[in-house]
């Protein structure tokens, strides 16, 4: 009878739908809250993850910009410092180097740079990530950059819990946080509790357990990494999955408690390889449990290409399930 | 200061404008002799030429309105209330200093004030400007917010994109655009297809004025029309103070882009030299005034000079404290299960 209700209390849900509820939910606890971004109003978010906000909250709080990248998220920082909670939300990654002025010269530095007088509680979101063939200025993965950055916190949420959970958290930080928002994952369905809250950002999760060989992953990559890890078992390899969830601060300690335990590691990072997360986590690796290893640590990371327009060329250019296990292999091998 | 239309130039009001003015240029010239002296180092950007547009607007405002400006700012923090000797603890680099001494020059900051930098990406600090305009818009207060730039600053896309918002949304937004004719070593008119600034703003269906911006009293008139309007309608309004640059952009600057005959000239329409000229033919000033005038300066820029040279050094285990505030988000347990369907 318990175990019915508990059961029944689950719904299926999208990842979509959860950060909208995340949205709706953070705009009805604090009235500082705001959304703002181009067509997350009248249009409903250009992934329709703003649909029907509009209605329920009005302009004010559902506010429609201009196309003005740098100028509403340099508005989103002022009025974080002038007392409001401000949601920004940028179209996908690449417009947001249009905006990065704002970002790195003003949100990351301003707490620093003042001798912390002022602080910039503001959350940016964004789509990232390639798949759905929208060619070379709409599909790159460019979290790995924003990483790079001391003075801002970087969430990529790969689940509904944390679709749903991350949002309040970040919302509640003192400082800019910024969610990068797979674009291929807005349409993946999990259960969420219906009572499903706030969650931490500020460790990483062991998404599979295993003790042969960490593969450790985020974002739009943990789905085809789980089905790797799945397809491995097959043929008797247990691989363990971690997901950073929060790729700055990185979570080393979950890192490496992984690493001592499978002693290999193999990072999946849709990023480009060069200067890639996965290169410093790689690097974090070696500094850290270098005696742990028993073999190469492996990478399989984005082609150094623009993603290009074809599905069969786009396909190639990112990390897919084939490649992964062909690393584990390596790893687990010496190659 | 009420923000009625007119500047009332009773005899203490205009000696409070003389004071400013010269308080401010015998600063900078203090600066400039301890950049020699490699007190300050980095870059370090005077405001000689251009008081009357700081002293001019700013005691306009209200203690509770906001000031943005940008990496000329030392007058405009003196003016607004920065005390004198946190602002040059902070170009010597000691934890003194109002921003910490984590800025120096180009990054004055002060909460107490609502001075928001100090900012040197040029254009960068007007989506701020427009941000906290926001915020006082949405919270129901009807304080304004004064952005200053530079001319230059109009080229940038910032500029178009926060003039575009301010009017859009309504935003209390006091734009002040400090016309010193260069962006750096390039003349407006070859940066600019437009070299009438305040028409851009016209653009934006957004009240304008040009002035004077040697004449400290024009530059109140027009600041005390500005805020008065602001405050009424809630909309922006641009404030383009036409001026000049007396010393180099910078200490690094050998002005090679123009004539010393083209300064001396300016030298002569100076608005220290201009405001106290006019004051002595209306037997506004005594010459003991200025005799004051120059003690207290001289006696407070002593004092400063003291307390920076005093003031210590962070220790550099702190470096990197307030990248991130001091305290963290409250911790949640993490969902473990994957539950993909």
């Amino acid at each position: 009878m318990l175990q019915q209700k508990a059961e029944s209390q689950a719904t299926e849900t999208t990842y979509r739908e959860a950060i909208r509820e995340a949205i709706r939910d953070a705009l009805k606890r604090d009235e500082r809250v705001f959304l703002m971004g181009e067509d997350v109003g009248r249009y409903g978010g250009c992934y329709a993850v703003t649909k029907g906000l509009l209605a329920e909250f009005g302009p004010e709080r559902i506010r429609d910009t201009p196309l003005s990248e740098s100028g509403f998220t340099g508005a989103g920082i002022g009025a974080a410092i002038g007392g409001l909670r401000p949601i920004v939300e940028l179209m996908t990654v690449n417009f947001s180097l249009l905006a990065l002025d704002q970002i790195l010269n003003s949100a990351a530095t301003i707490r620093h740079m003042s001798g912390n007088q002022f602080g910039v509680p503001l959350v940016i979101r964004m789509a990232t990530g390639a798949g759905r063939q929208l060619a070379a200025q709409h599909s790159h993965s460019l979290e790995g950059w924003y990483a790079h950055i001391p003075g801002i916190k970087v969430l990529a949420p790969a689940t509904v819990e944390d679709a749903r959970g991350m949002l309040w958290t970040a919302l509640e930080d003192p400082d800019p946080v910024l969610i990068f928002e797979h674009v291929m994952l807005y349409n993946m369905t999990g259960m969420l509790a219906s009572d499903a809250g706030p969650v931490g950002i500020n460790k990483a999760a062991i998404r599979r357990e295993g003790n042969d060989i960490s593969l450790i992953t985020y974002g739009g990559s943990l789905w085809k990494t789980i089905d790797a890890a799945t397809a491995l078992a097959v043929e008797g390899i247990e691989a363990e999955v971690v997901d950073l969830r929060t790729l700055r601060p990185l979570d080393d300690a979950t890192i490496m408690a992984s690493v001592r335990k499978t002693h290999r590691a193999v990072i999946v990072d849709e990023g480009w390889r060069t200067g890639s997360l996965a290169a410093e986590i790689s690097a974090r690796i070696t500094e850290q449990a270098f005696f742990d290893l028993d073999g190469a640590i492996g990478r399989v990371c984005s082609e150094e290409v623009p993603i290009p327009y074809p599905r069969h060329l786009e396909e190639a250019a990112i990390p897919q399930v084939p490649k992964i296990i062909a690393a584990a292999k390596t790893a687990l091998t010496g190659g | 200061m009420a923000t009625t239309d007119k500047p009332r130039l009773s005899r203490d009001h205009v000696l409070e404008l003389l004071r400013h003015m010269i308080r401010i240029r015998r600063f900078e010239g203090k600066c400039a002799e301890l950049y020699t002296q490699e007190k300050i180092r980095g870059f370090l950007h005077l405001y000689d030429g251009e008081e009357a547009v700081a002293v001019g607007v700013i005691p306009v405002l209200e203690s509770r309105d906001r000031v943005v400006a940008t990496y000329r700012e030392h007058g405009h923090a003196l003016v607004r209330g920065v005390p004198m000797k946190a602002a040059l603890a902070e170009m010597y680099g000691k934890q003194e200093g109002c921003s910490h001494g984590r800025g120096g020059s180009m990054h004055l900051f002060d909460r107490s004030t609502n001075f928001y930098g100090g900012n040197a990406i040029v254009g960068g600090g007007l989506p701020l400007a427009i941000g906290l305009a926001l915020a006082d818009r949405m919270r129901g207060s009807d304080n304004v917010t004064a952005c200053f730039f530079g001319e230059g600053a109009v080229a940038e896309g910032e500029f178009h994109e926060s003039a575009n918002l301010a009017a859009l949304w309504s935003l209390p937004v006091l734009f002040v655009c400090e016309n010193n004719r260069y962006a750096m070593g390039t003349a407006l008119a070859l940066s600019e297809s437009e070299t009438d600034i305040q028409h851009k703003a016209a653009c934006y269906h957004m009240a304008s004025e040009a002035v004077d911006g040697m004449d400290v009293v024009a530059v109140e008139a027009a600041a005390r029309r500005a805020v008065a309007t602001i405050r009424e309608t809630g909309r922006p309004y641009f404030l383009e103070c036409r001026t000049y640059r007396l010393r180099a952009h910078s200490m690094f600057d050998a002005q090679l882009y123009r004539d010393k005959s083209e300064i001396e000239a300016w030298r002569e329409k100076g608005p220290i030299l201009r405001f106290r000229t006019w004051l002595e033919q209306n037997n506004m000033l005594h010459p003991l005034d200025l005799v004051r005038i120059e003690a207290e300066v001289g006696a407070e820029i002593d004092e400063a000079v003291a307390f920076a040279e005093a003031a210590a050094w962070e220790p550099i285990e702190q470096l990197t404290r307030f990248v991130y505030a001091e305290q963290t988000a409250r911790d949640r347990p993490v969902n473990h299960v994957a539950t993909k369907s």
